[in-house]
């Protein structure tokens, strides 16, 4: 049986995500029981959490959460963190043992800042750094794979069900403004801790429910800007191709969901002329971007989350506001079950993204 | 002489009970395989001037005619068989180089046969091409590599010209004096009335066709034939010529008897001399050269139109693509070595060249290990013959196909492999009038757009099996392929998994 | 009125829309039967000159000269079509001499014959137009 990364594993899952736009902080408890219901959507081998705004206290540091095989692993890779980071607290991620999560790794959370001398000399920006950084470990370093290495937020998953995954990782301690959550439905055994999702690359994370029949076409594009698709995941190419439009060629996320789940050409052709000269623009220029196949993502980053559905809408969705929160998940009862009468409640088109954002002064307070 | 005997490859069975001695095979043989003695009242055939182009077959109102291969044979040998001993037998009466035309007809390996398509299944859901929309718009050029925005913030649209395709299918080059004036007629209306362009050939554009421009290659080959400023103005795209994938490293020559009236005025060189396209560009010698050229058509274009170079599947065509990428050109035309032709060395043609399956992977993959892939697009020719040929070939990387040879049998071509003899009996491959009428380009150009169509109507169910409605998504997409029967090196090269994979 | 017309331009001289008008006026249903060790005698004739070739059949023209000067009254025309009752001809032949176009004729009988758009036999459209290898032959209006 070949290993996540080896083989192609296609999935089925369930997706949720709540975002409190006044950036008022939201327990993990929240978010697990509203994935804890969408139970029978996914069979155990998979779950996973993001969470933004949990690190008040280190909020202007890298927060690394690391999976090691083994001790060795460890010391290697601490090596190399000491090389090019400042390191500013490091322990063993706090875990509650319970009977359903097994064959743990070892699980370590570090806070780091990159050594100013080291991003001096390699004359990058501070992102770039980071990110070139973690795509390293992950691949040259044997039985190491950093899961996590955003600011203020943290991805938490293992293989299990995402509410016992969730009482694994003690989530009920922790509050931020948005948590996405999701639950894996694969069709063979992975048995790899890092394969769950959320798959996350800086504050980039994505949860995603569906099978993507680009797959291969994205991913031998994107691969040629410096990426490495190791997991052989769709959520991996996903969040790739999200920080090469969004950091790199610095689109926006209109534009972003332009390119990935660009309108049909009937449409384009029937747009006022600025817009489509746009759409046709983009749609042209990353045309190995365009992501076919049923989807329905969540995307988080520093103060803002995304719901997108692939242009046929072939996977469900469904979105909620109440005040200022506002709840996405795969189905209605997820929403219903930690917000029980919502102002409003309703299933976007395929392609059109919900673009959710802090509003100033929970930017202030949060970033 | 008995030692220049060659036994005739076909004879001509003509049922007797049938023929009504309508004397239709009398009077469209053009190389007089048929005759009437109306003295003994009696219907003749030489044998030994037939070709096996089917024109009396296909006319013959009572189905009388058939043309069988011969029974004749020397003894049958493994390693000397009937070809290898008659072209010996060929070369020692004449001396001279032996002449094929179309493509290499030899048994080598098809890979496009050894790979096999996906379908969506459970996991993923097919997609219906009579509900849902299915796209196989594509546009052929450089793409930005880096948004520029402006200070408003608005995005700087592109400088890079691209063609615009309904489908991912043009006609390759063929040209003019090769093929008959009413072909590319029925070629210029056909890509109009499709939305995709056409190729002009080495021939120069017939000003009858300078209406069709905008749906046209214009190419510039060796010998520059019918290339000045209003030629290159006219078309939709320029394509420098390098090679030809039937004859890669050789020029072509059409005989000076060939260059009279329109061919001679197109080709803008005095009738009765030679048409000699050199071997190489006497002006691109290296790699250098070659970017010299496409940027003197980019600026004597006002860059506004897209420059192809074509060039021939060699061993080293990856490392070649690649040069040819940094050289500013737009798009990278690869004809594999089953392309066709109007006159070839039968040697070069059935010996010189790779498998276009194969330079296709091999080109995409090293422009994609580079990081170059999106700044070129590659179209890929060569013997594709059929929709699946098609899926295939994007799905290993592929912006489009050229087709010449699907093209030229929807015309009517019986692919009797004669057209070096300037006779061709379906009006194609000829000069003659009294030939070049039986092609009426009303009839011709209407098959044309029938076999697109029909080809396009697959492609997209092929896509909607596959969970797939767009085209791009299967650039390059080649988890969607499978091999069977070829061994690890082919499935290495081709990039894709042997199925049960 | 749909006619037969012919665009010389692409009419190779082969002569087939000779054989389907014999067999298709013929009144067998079996081509060979029809045409094997005939002489056929087909309503339209294939005229051939220098570098041309141009298949002639009746007009059908709407001031007709052969119907004026038929003296019994074979000839007629009826919703434009030139019809002959060959029971009426008595072969005088004024028609063959009045026709500017030159395409009626004398039939196997003796009696004229000439073009009736294949409307008294069961050919459907004329058999020439269905023929013909190079539509050179149409059946349009103009």
């Amino acid at each position: 049986m070949l290993k996540e990364g080896q083989i192609r594993i296609p999935s089925g899952c369930a997706i949720s995500g709540i975002f409190d736009k006044s950036g008022n902080k939201i327990s993990g408890e929240t978010i697990v029981k509203s994935i804890k219901i969408m139970h029978d959507r996914s069979n155990g081998l998979g779950g996973g959490f993001a969470g933004y705004g949990i690190y008040p206290e280190y909020k202007d540091l890298y927060a690394f959460h690391i999976f090691y095989d083994d001790t060795s692993a460890r010391e290697e890779t601490e090596r190399f963190l000491e090389k090019h980071f400042d390191l500013v607290n490091l322990s063993r991620i706090p875990i509650k043992k319970t009977p359903k999560i097994t064959n743990e790794p070892l699980i370590w959370r570090y806070f780091v800042n990159p050594l100013p001398t080291k991003l001096a000399d390699n004359h990058l920006d501070e992102r770039e750094f980071v990110s070139r950084c973690v795509i390293k470990i992950n691949t040259e370093i044997e039985g190491s794979y950093v899961f996590s290495s955003g600011k203020n937020m943290g991805v938490f998953k293992a293989v299990g069900y995402p509410e016992d995954v969730g009482e694994f990782y003690r989530l009920d301690e922790y509050g931020g403004y948005c948590w996405t959550a999701h639950g894996r439905y694969p069709t063979n055994t992975p048995g790899w801790w890092g394969g769950a999702h959320p798959f996350s690359l800086l504050d980039y994370t994505i949860v995603h429910n569906g099978e993507i029949s680009s797959y291969d076409a994205n991913r031998r594009f994107i691969e040629m800007f410096g990426y490495k698709c190791t997991l052989l995941t769709d959520t991996e190419v996903i969040t790739y191709i999200i920080d090469y439009l969004h950091r790199k060629q610095k689109l926006n996320l209109e534009e972003i969901a332009c390119v990935i789940a660009a309108p049909f050409w009937s449409k384009i052709d029937k747009m006022s002329p600025k817009n489509k000269e746009k759409c046709e623009y983009l749609r042209n220029t990353f045309a190995s971007l365009l992501i076919t196949g049923p989807f329905s993502i969540l995307l988080g980053f520093e103060g803002t989350m995304m719901a997108l559905n692939d242009r046929l809408k072939l996977r469900s969705m469904v979105v909620a506001e109440k005040g200022d929160c506002v709840y996405v998940a795969s189905e209605e009862c997820a929403i219903r079950e930690i917000c029980a009468s919502p102002d409003k409640i309703w299933s976007p088109k395929g392609g059109e993204p919900v673009i959710i954002k802090l509003n100033e002064e929970a930017r202030q307070k949060c970033l | 002489m008995p030692i220049n005997y060659i036994f005739p490859d076909y004879e001509v069975i003509r049922d007797k009970e049938r023929c009504v001695k309508c004397l239709a095979c009398v009077r469209q043989c053009a190389n007089e395989v048929h005759s009437y003695d109306d003295k003994l009242d009696i219907m003749k055939a030489c044998n030994s001037k037939c070709v096996n182009c089917h024109r009396c077959v296909s006319l013959c109102p009572t189905s009388a005619l058939k043309i069988i291969k011969t029974d004749e044979t020397f003894k049958i040998n493994a390693n000397w068989n009937n070809a290898a001993i008659s072209d010996i037998y060929r070369q020692a009466s004449s001396g001279g180089v032996l002449l094929s035309s179309m493509g290499n007809p030899e048994p080598y390996p098809i890979y496009w046969d050894k790979i096999l398509i996906n379908a969506s299944q459970v996991t993923n859901p097919p997609i219906d091409p009579l509900r849902e929309p299915m796209e196989t718009k594509v546009y052929l050029g450089k793409k930005d590599s880096k948004i520029q925005r402006d200070e408003k913030g608005n995005i700087k649209y592109s400088k890079n010209p691209n063609i615009k395709l309904s489908v991912p299918i043009m006609f390759s080059a063929m040209s003019y004096g090769s093929i008959s004036k009413n072909a590319h007629e029925a070629l210029a209306r056909a890509a109009t009335e499709l939305g995709i362009l056409y190729n002009t050939g080495e021939g120069g554009l017939h000003e009858d066709f300078y209406q069709y421009g905008a749906n046209t290659i214009v190419q510039v080959a060796s010998g520059r034939f019918g290339v000045y400023k209003d030629y290159l103005e006219a078309g939709a795209a320029v394509e420098i010529k390098m090679g030809q994938g039937a004859k890669p490293g050789i020029g072509g020559h059409l005989p000076g008897t060939k260059i009279v009236g329109d061919i001679s005025k197109t080709r803008m060189i005095p009738e009765g001399s030679d048409a000699i396209s050199p071997a190489p560009h006497h002006d691109i010698y290296s790699i250098e050269d070659l970017r010299q050229l496409v940027f003197s058509l980019k600026e004597a274009t006002d860059y506004k139109k897209p420059v192809i170079v074509k060039i021939a599947a060699v061993h080293n065509v990856a490392a070649i693509a690649s040069g040819i990428a940094r050289s500013g050109a737009d798009i990278i035309a690869i004809d594999g070595f089953r392309g066709g032709t109007g006159a070839a060395p039968t040697r070069i043609r059935d010996n010189v060249g790779i498998p276009i399956e194969l330079a296709l992977a091999a080109v995409d993959t090293r422009l994609r290990e580079e990081g170059i892939r999106n700044d070129v697009s590659i179209v890929v020719g060569g013997s594709v013959r059929n929709s699946a040929d098609i899926v295939k070939a994007i799905a290993l990387g592929a912006d489009a196909v050229y087709i010449a040879t699907s093209a030229l049998l929807a015309m009517g071509c019986h692919l009797c492999r004669n057209c070096h003899s300037g006779k061709c009996n379906w009006g194609i491959a000829t000069q003659r009038p009294e030939l070049v009428k039986r092609l009426n380009p009303n009839i011709a150009y209407k098959r044309l757009v029938n076999l697109i169509t029909a080809w396009e109507h697959e492609i997209k169910e092929m896509l909607g099996g596959m969970g797939i409605n767009s085209i791009e998504a299967l650039k390059g997409n080649r988890l969607m392929l499978r091999g069977v029967g070829l061994n690890e090196k082919e499935l290495s090269i081709l990039g894709i998994s042997h199925a049960g994979e | 009125m749909k006619r037969v017309y012919v665009n010389e331009e692409w009419c190779l001289g082969c002569h087939l829309c000779e054989y389907y008008c014999a067999y298709a006026n013929s009144g067998e249903d079996d081509m060979i039967k029809a045409l094997k060790d005939k002489k056929i005698y087909p309503k339209i004739k294939v005229e051939e000159g220098e570098n041309i070739s141009f298949a002639v059949s009746c007009r059908h023209c709407e001031d007709p000269l052969c119907v004026k000067g038929c003296i019994t009254g074979a000839l007629t025309q009826k919703d434009g079509i030139i019809e002959i009752d060959q029971s009426k001809c008595v072969s005088c032949y004024t028609c063959i001499l009045s026709c500017p176009y030159g395409c009626v004729m004398p039939s196997e009988t003796g009696a004229i014959q000439k073009c009736e758009l294949c409307i008294k036999n069961s050919c459907g459209e004329p058999a020439c137009v269905k023929g013909c290898p190079n539509n050179a032959i149409v059946f349009e209006e103009r």
